[in-house]
């Protein structure tokens, strides 16, 4: 480990410094090398023997950027220790564990994935959604058990809706009224934690599917549980959870719920196209050209 | 019962025409019989008979006018022989492999199909096992019911759709409509088929291996006859290759199934989402085993909605054929 923290100092004191708090999935899938780059190096915090605070202390001035994801929040306080960071990357489809405020505050730009994980998480929802819909891991289960030679076919039950059109509801509980299905695709802030409630859970109704793609807080999860396990929503096709990656025991015995473990947008494909937007948000960062997907304020 | 309707009071003199129902037709189950029937004619089910099959239509043979045929009573020169007044067959099936349709030219019997009632349900379907197979969705579902997320970590990640060059097998009604689908989710598409069909743009392979060789993913649409059997065999499947993964909506036999087992075991496929198989509902046990294949029993046509629009079709054909007036979907080979 001294080795790692000589090997620091080893590089050139003129390169900018990028901090890593937590390893991110992107670098864990892909190796670091993809996104090494003569513009920054990377410091890993939890490479360093120092405890966090020292650590971030001994380099605050050479840190100019953070590059983060969903295990290592960017508060406040953290920036408060790094006077000399003027952008964060989020490796990540969701920015809600950054102090956006604080960024904006402190004048420090954000980048976000930009559309690399959209094609991905949209597949992701379409396909949990055909798979409540359509009991493809159900009815597959049912295969695996050698219940189709013992039982027969297996009992069906599913709807499809056309749209033909986007109507737009200002309303959300008016939204859940009007529709046979729920896809949850928005981010996770303050107006959204535990927007899907009791009160739209209700207004889904009996027949009702719900599919997460977005953050588990948005659905408040007691409520959704009570209303899968007393047949007040008819199934869930869920990403994302409040408490990762432990889930309610309920939803792991129900069979019209698809549970699949926060993976929606990761694909090797998507990773490499994040991580050649990171590279990119970097380099053009430390060159002075403008941000390749910055975060703006809405 | 008490009738002011005349037409019904003709009909109790003269008694309505005939269809034979061999066996009962799974969409009987799903939405009830009521659906299907007419006040033009009526059902002569022989599955609610004691007697056996032969001996059934010999009381009924000459009355009968019409066979309701489902997959599993399938429609033979025998039986046709048995039932000379039959003029019609109906079908509740999306295939038709189980009729004999050349006996039924020879013998001038009309046959209709069920036009397009399934073609947005086995596309669906199609599409939702094929997204299934490349981001894994069933074994990650599998994976997290058995507790594994928070002791062993993440699961292996799957492929991205868009992009894939996805070969349909048999370009008809239904593998047009997955067609449709895969092209919106940023996939390639093009096919093989019988004939080149003139309103399509995609690129058309006259050879099935060439078509597995320039795809990712290949969907099976076709309907099985003598030169589908075993179409997809030990020759495509390595065309396909390690990456390469299979859907199957047709029917079992179109692929040699021993064949396709041995490339999952040995990895020289990347996966498979069946709907059908060789021997069913006795599925090879070596599917079980395996995390990149989705097993779905037989269902793809099957919703509510489509049994729906399949029991209007139904009696529209048969009632059409009474009054002689021209079918609503007759099946007319090419």
């Amino acid at each position: 480990m001294e080795n790692k923290d000589h090997n620091q100092n080893h590089q050139s004191e003129d390169l900018p410094q990028v901090l890593l708090l937590k390893p991110t999935p992107v670098m864990a899938v892909l190796g670091e090398h993809q996104f090494s780059s003569n513009k920054y190096q990377f410091l890993k915090a939890w490479e360093s023997p120092l405890p966090l605070c020292q650590f971030l202390t001994k380099y605050a001035n050479s840190i100019q950027a953070i590059l983060c994801s969903g295990a290592a929040s960017v508060t406040d306080d953290l920036l408060q220790l790094l006077p000399s960071v003027r952008l964060v990357v989020a490796a990540s489809a969701g920015t809600n564990h950054i102090d956006l405020m604080a960024c904006c505050r402190r004048g420090i730009s954000v980048t976000n994935a930009g559309n690399v994980f959209s094609d991905d998480g949209a597949d992701a929802a379409v396909g949990l959604l055909f798979d409540i819909l359509r009991k493809i891991s159900a009815a597959d289960r049912y295969v695996r058990q050698g219940l189709w030679v013992k039982k027969g076919d297996y009992a069906l039950g599913s709807k499809k809706k056309t749209f033909v059109s986007y109507p737009f509801y200002s309303n959300i509980c008016e939204l859940a009224a009007d529709s046979d299905a729920l896809i949850i695709c928005c981010a996770l802030t303050d107006q959204t934690r535990h927007m899907i409630n009791k009160e739209v859970l209700s207004a889904l109704g009996k027949e009702g599917v719900i599919v997460n793609i977005g953050r588990g807080a948005i659905i408040d999860e007691k409520e959704l549980v009570r209303c899968l396990v007393e047949g007040e929503i008819a199934g869930a096709g869920l990403d994302v959870f409040e408490k990762e990656p432990d889930i309610p025991k309920q939803l792991l015995e129900l069979e019209n719920v698809v549970l699949s473990p926060h993976n929606a947008v990761f694909t090797p494909e998507s990773f490499l196209a994040l991580s050649e937007l990171v590279v990119g948000n970097l380099e053009a960062f430390f060159s002075n050209l403008p941000l390749l997907s910055p975060v703006m304020d809405e | 019962m008490a009738s002011t309707d005349p037409q019904e009071s003709v009909q109790e003199l003269s008694p309505l025409p005939k269809v034979l129902v061999p066996k009962i037709p799974p969409s009987f189950c799903i939405i009830g019989e009521e659906p299907f029937t007419s006040t033009k004619f009526q059902y002569l089910k022989a599955y609610e008979s004691p007697l056996p099959l032969d001996q059934f239509l010999a009381t009924h043979a000459h009355s009968v006018k019409a066979i309701l045929s489902t997959a599993s009573a399938p429609v033979t020169a025998d039986l046709l022989q048995l039932l000379p007044a039959v003029r019609l067959v109906v079908t509740t099936s999306a295939g038709l492999n189980q009729i004999d349709l050349p006996e039924c030219r020879r013998r001038g019997i009309a046959v209709a199909n069920v036009a397009t009632v399934y073609s947005a349900d086995v596309a669906d379907l199609a599409v939702g096992l094929l997204i299934d197979v490349l981001r894994k969705i069933s074994a990650s579902n599998r994976y997290v019911k058995q507790g594994n997320w928070p002791t062993r970590g993440d699961y292996p990640l799957g492929s991205k759709l868009g992009g894939k060059r996805v070969g349909i097998v048999g370009l008809g009604n239904i593998g047009y409509e997955v067609a449709k689908r895969l092209e919106a989710f940023g996939c390639c598409i093009s096919y093989n088929s019988r004939k080149k069909k003139p309103y399509v743009s995609y690129p058309f392979y006259e050879n099935v291996c060439e078509l597995a060789a320039n795809c990712d993913a290949l969907i099976i649409c076709c309907g099985l006859t003598d030169q589908t059997r075993h179409l997809i065999n030990k020759e495509v499947l390595s065309a396909l290759g390690k990456k390469g993964v299979i859907v199957n909506i047709g029917r079992g036999p179109i692929i040699d199934e021993k064949e396709m087992v041995r490339f999952l075991m040995e990895g020289k496929i990347a996966g498979a989402g069946l709907d059908v198989f060789e021997n069913e509902p006795d599925v090879a046990k070596e599917f079980f085993a395996l995390d990149n294949v989705v097993l779905s029993p037989h269902c793809a046509v099957f919703t509510p909605e489509s049994v729906k629009d399949l029991s209007e079709l139904v009696v529209g054909n048969l009632e059409a054929f009474f009054s002689n007036k021209p079918l609503l979907s007759e099946y007319v080979d090419e």
